[in-house]
């Protein structure tokens, strides 16, 4: 689903991400963590390139960008790309001008140019299987959080994509809303949807990604089972990330 | 004597209100193409090469610093020296054009510029073009930025309009001076010229309160 080669990146000169290699099988559910600076977020936001890498090659579906060569003449190929793959923002980013049924309907109409009827149809759907029917004309701002979170995945879902990116989907919300956001998410997982998870919640990753992988300095230290990678990581550093974390979160 | 006036003011109101007309005309001219001429100059000034980005700067620069008389001035005893000869309503036009580009540049830039980052990449993690997102995402919200002080600047055009008087442009301005000039009755005729701009600029605050009601109708709470 996912394929990632040698991918790098690096802000004026200074190298966040060394070498990745990524691959994400349909289905799999990954859970990228490490401490903060890692590069895990700059990582996700490299497989859509909201952030250009500096070099590397990354495949979604049938699509593929080649960092090597210069982005300019690939922009086609990203747009194409993106609409392939979801991305949830931990800072939502919903659209405060349209309604919470516009949001989730925006991409389908205006994108990929769905008769509006029947993305309305879908959005209204989608925005109940999220748990907020009946929320459809409220604007963000009158929802909390949590809800705000839930059509951010909703409007995600809505295009229909092959993977979806989560960034730290739940560091923004207050402790109450966490649950709802991350049950949400669980349910995807439960469908076995293609989906790679930055986060810090440490035992949500571990319960349900397939997959965990530690990021420290731009290089991906282990990866494994998640369990695994949680009760018995095979690294130094993993290990004292993980104690440390564990920690701290008391 | 208040009778008189009375029957003087009305039996100008047909001149008057020819000139309200030009002024009309002036105002709603400059709007239209200044926040036209505005809106480009604000994304040169935002998203284009170094050069033009440096040519805007320049052209703002130019027609915020000097006075729209002189600008006014250059554009229709100026230019005929260059060989471009322009009737008084086209110069007025386009000085004003030209003056209220430079303003609405100013105020559409920050706006957009105000707008956070995660809305463009909201919108291009749903596979939008840039230029969609600007139009689908960006300019709603920043319109809401940008519509009062809009707001303002063209309620400061339509008193401005009065300097077209300058340039042989029969307005609101320039007949009350006609008339005066023929009846000696100064002070009825100018009041009643200043009625009229008031009126016009009421109107216009009375649409931009509206206008400004409707961007900000998703900031109502419940």
């Amino acid at each position: 689903m996912i394929s990632i080669r040698n991918l790098s990146k690096a802000f004026k000169g200074q190298s966040v991400l060394q070498g990745i290699d990524l691959d994400v099988q349909p289905g799999e559910v990954v859970a990228i963590i490490g401490p903060s600076g890692s590069g895990k977020t700059t990582l996700l936001r490299c497989l859509n390139l909201l952030e250009e890498p500096s070099g590397g090659r990354i495949q979604v579906g049938g699509i593929e960008i080649d960092a090597d060569r210069p982005l300019g003449p690939q922009q086609g190929l990203i747009r194409k790309l993106r609409q392939h793959v979801g991305f949830v923002f931990q800072n939502f980013n919903l659209f405060p001008h349209r309604t919470a049924l516009e949001n989730v309907i925006e991409g389908p109409v205006h994108v990929k140019k769905e008769p509006r009827e029947r993305a309305v149809e879908r959005g209204r759907a989608l925005l109940a299987k999220v748990g907020l029917a009946g929320k459809e004309d409220a604007y963000p701002k009158r929802l909390s959080g949590g809800q705000q979170q839930r059509v951010a995945i909703a409007r995600a879902l809505a295009m229909e994509p092959d993977v979806i990116l989560f960034d730290e989907p739940t560091s923004a919300l207050d402790p109450e809303l966490v649950g709802e956001v991350l049950a949400t998410i669980r349910s995807l997982a439960e469908e076995r949807r293609t989906m790679v998870i930055v986060t810090h919640e440490m035992s949500f990753a571990r319960d349900v990604a397939n997959r965990a992988i530690f990021l420290d300095k731009g290089v991906i230290i282990e990866q494994g089972d998640a369990r695994q990678l949680f009760s018995a990581p095979r690294e130094e550093r993993t290990r004292q990330f993980l104690s440390k974390f564990l920690g701290d979160a008391r | 004597m208040i009778e008189t006036s009375l029957q003087l003011a009305l039996d100008s109101a047909p001149f008057l209100l020819k000139g309200a007309l030009y002024t009309v005309i002036l105002s709603l001219g400059g709007m239209f193409f200044g926040l036209l001429l505005g809106f480009i100059l604000a994304l040169t000034r935002l998203y284009a090469v170094a050069p033009l980005r440096g040519v805007a700067r320049v052209y703002v620069s130019f027609f915020r610093g000097t006075p729209l008389l002189v600008q006014l001035f250059m554009i229709y005893y100026g230019l005929p020296q260059l060989g471009i000869q322009l009737e008084p309503l086209p110069a007025a036009l386009i000085g004003f054009s030209l003056n209220m580009a430079a303003y609405t540049s100013e105020i559409l830039r920050a706006a957009i510029a105000s707008i956070d980052r995660g809305q463009w990449e909201a919108a291009a993690s749903i596979g939008m073009s840039k230029v969609q997102a600007l139009y689908r995402a960006i300019l709603p919200q920043a319109a809401r930025t940008a519509l009062p002080p809009l707001g303002n600047s063209f309620i400061s055009l339509v008193k401005d309009t009065a300097l077209a008087a300058t340039i042989q442009v029969p307005e609101l301005f320039r007949q009350a001076q006609l008339i005066t000039a023929r009846t000696f009755e100064i002070f009825t005729m100018y009041l009643a010229a200043a009625l009229i701009y008031w009126l016009l600029a009421t109107v216009l605050s009375h649409f931009q309160g509206r206008l400004e009601a409707r961007v900000n109708r998703h900031e109502q709470d419940a």
